[in-house]
């Protein structure tokens, strides 16, 4: 067991709380770089599209997961990424500019997409964002001079201040930097005033309120950095894919980033990329068994959704917390051995809340 | 001196229902003003006023010589008014220390940029705000509770910790609905105790809704009874304890 004896309240700020994640999380961040070297290229590819998942799903993980917004309509935020960058890329803007771009229109949209989130909630909020992201389905599929519409369009390769990312690898290594921005930034939010605002925003509107928090200022702004950070990675999508059409970017897609989030834990970063990875992993996985399967059943059209749907429905019913609340208590478990009780993760009973305001 | 809240013929209707009418009363700097009365006699109505969250369909709320009565809650909490509710409403998937924190919040001086990139000023606020968080954990004895999530804590904690989180606002006038209740003796008791430190230590004014006729009397200054919306008397605990038109409401009249 570990004891922490804090001096002063530098301590309770540092991302890092003692010197054993210093050291794990350099571990896994060498591991990480050397990765590429060591796998072979289809697996880095996975891994680009796990770190692409990742960064939206600590997107919408802001969203949802910490200011309690629900929005069943982020693909689209992921195509005005895509699509931006693919467009503002081919007109010979440099990359730094266009991803810059790419995240601020994606934002300055959830902003709008972010006002119905002052009047509705939970499930009108959700039907709103839902009719979101057909909105711009049909949009990017009749703005055909743009977008090329239902032919697609074609992304070019892609350089960085002059660099050509050519390879695997050299995606890999700036898809892992971006996210370990987004990721630093995220936690940084969450430890500061604008994070615990939102938090507080999830948790009772309002007390909030009560606490000098406009609603409206921090709903909008939630919408907005998580469709930013969707944005972003929207960009990096155009370019591992390289060609882009309205099909990838369906009502199905943005169900899929919310079972995501569910499946890694809502309600912590770790969750959102635990997720990420696991999507991506379990598709592969499904793809290899298709060979091992009897054809009645590989070859079924509807096997990778309903495999997802029995997954999402165990997690439900059998780990709520997600593979995220799976880990703490494989973690706890190590950490108090050998005391760890079946209980302690047990839900606590919740008081009545007030109704009488809402 | 000047009256540091006024309310001026407050009146509220919900529907066909009257739920306040016509209700005056002035509270002075570093008193404790209690609102008793029976259910419904409309007291957190009148909180709820105070605090923003209803708008009065007549009348006005005034706070050091402003009107206040037009202003969203969030703005009503920057002028320095802070508020418990009935039924505990804390942000229950944090820490106690954050719930604190989010107390600090109406204080702040960053933007969501500067928080984004955590800059040394939004370092120092950060610092600067702890140390007048830790000074309310110390003033309630809450170090014990400090890094523990809400949602596990026993009810009489969290009255504590929500009274704790008003506190951190450094507010002017602390709003207590009815901060009481669900607590045992011994809690209640201390309770009484803080109010009073409150009040004589930390110099707030505080406007209290509380049915514990035991508490009001221990700490009140005056005290305003109400029924049905409308006011009954006005004055000190025991005055209006005995006063006729009280005893009515509580017991009903001599004719039944």
């Amino acid at each position: 067991m570990r004891f922490l004896f804090k001096t002063d309240y530098q301590r309770d700020i540092r991302l890092f709380k003692h010197g054993g994640q210093m050291f794990w999380y350099s571990a896994l961040a060498l591991a990480l770089i050397a990765a590429p070297w060591l796998l072979s290229s289809y697996w880095v590819s996975q891994f680009i599209f796990i770190w692409i998942y990742a960064i939206v799903s600590v997107g919408l993980m802001l969203l949802v997961g910490f200011t309690g917004q629900v929005s069943i309509g982020h693909a689209a935020f992921l195509a005005m990424g895509a699509y931006t960058e693919g467009y503002l890329y081919s007109l010979g803007w440099p990359f730094a500019l266009s991803l810059t771009f790419a995240a601020l229109i994606a934002g300055i949209t959830g902003i709008i997409v972010g006002l119905p989130a002052l009047r509705v909630k939970g499930m009108y909020l959700a039907i709103a964002t839902l009719a979101f992201g057909f909105i711009v389905e049909e949009g990017v599929t009749r703005a055909d001079g743009i977008t090329g519409g239902n032919s697609g369009m074609m992304v070019g390769s892609l350089q960085v201040f002059g660099l050509p990312i050519d390879s695997e690898q050299r995606m890999y290594y700036l898809c892992l930097f971006i996210l370990a921005l987004v990721v630093l930034g995220v936690m940084n939010l969450l430890r500061s005033p604008t994070g615990r605002a939102f938090v507080a925003i999830r948790d009772s509107e309002i007390s909030a309120q009560s606490m000098g928090i406009n609603l409206a200022y921090y709903k909008t702004t939630a919408f907005a950095l998580s469709a930013a950070i969707t944005g972003i990675a929207g960009a990096l999508y155009a370019h591992k894919l390289r060609f882009l059409s309205p099909e990838q970017f369906t009502f199905l897609q943005s169900i899929e980033l919310l079972i995501i989030l569910v499946v890694g834990g809502i309600g912590s970063i770790y969750g959102a990329i635990f997720g990420a990875a696991f999507w991506i992993v379990v598709q592969q996985l499904i793809v290899i068994a298709k060979d091992w399967l009897p054809p009645a059943i590989g070859q079924q059209t509807g096997l990778q959704p309903t495999i997802f749907g029995l997954i999402l429905i165990a997690f439900i019913l059998f780990e709520p917390m997600g593979l995220y609340g799976r880990w703490l208590k494989i973690r706890t478990y190590f950490q108090l051995f050998p005391f760890y009780r079946k209980g302690m993760f047990r839900r606590q009973k919740s008081y009545m809340k007030s109704e009488r305001l809402k | 001196m000047k009256p540091l809240l006024t309310a001026n013929h407050l009146s509220i209707q919900f529907g066909g229902l009257k739920a306040v009418s016509d209700v005056s009363f002035e509270v002075w700097p570093n008193e404790v003003f209690s609102l008793i009365g029976p259910n419904g006699a409309g007291k957190t109505t009148i909180f709820n006023m105070i605090s923003g969250h209803y708008r009065p369909s007549d009348g006005f709320v005034t706070f050091e010589g402003e009107k206040i009565s037009h202003l969203p809650p969030y703005e009503i909490a920057r002028l320095g008014i802070a508020r418990t509710f009935q039924n505990i409403e804390l942000f229950e998937h944090a820490t106690v220390l954050q719930n604190l924190l989010v107390g600090r919040h109406c204080h702040r001086h960053t933007n969501w940029l500067q928080d984004l990139l955590f800059t040394p000023a939004t370092r120092r606020a950060e610092l600067q705000f702890r140390r007048t968080v830790e000074e309310v954990i110390e003033f309630l004895e809450l170090q014990h509770y400090r890094d523990s999530m809400v949602a596990g804590l026993p009810y009489g904690v969290r009255k504590v910790v929500e009274l704790g989180r008003a506190l951190a606002m450094r507010p002017k006038l602390l709003l207590l609905d009815e901060p009481s209740s669900g607590l045992n003796v011994e809690e209640t008791e201390d309770m009484g105790f803080w109010i009073e430190d409150i009040k004589n230590d930390l110099g707030v004014t505080v406007i209290m809704v509380e049915h514990d006729m035991g508490l009001v009397s221990r700490v009140s200054d005056r005290v305003l009874a109400l029924n049905q919306g409308e006011e009954l008397a006005l004055g000190s605990a025991a005055e209006v304890q005995s006063h006729p038109a009280v005893v009515e409401a509580y017991l009903g009249g001599a004719d039944v």
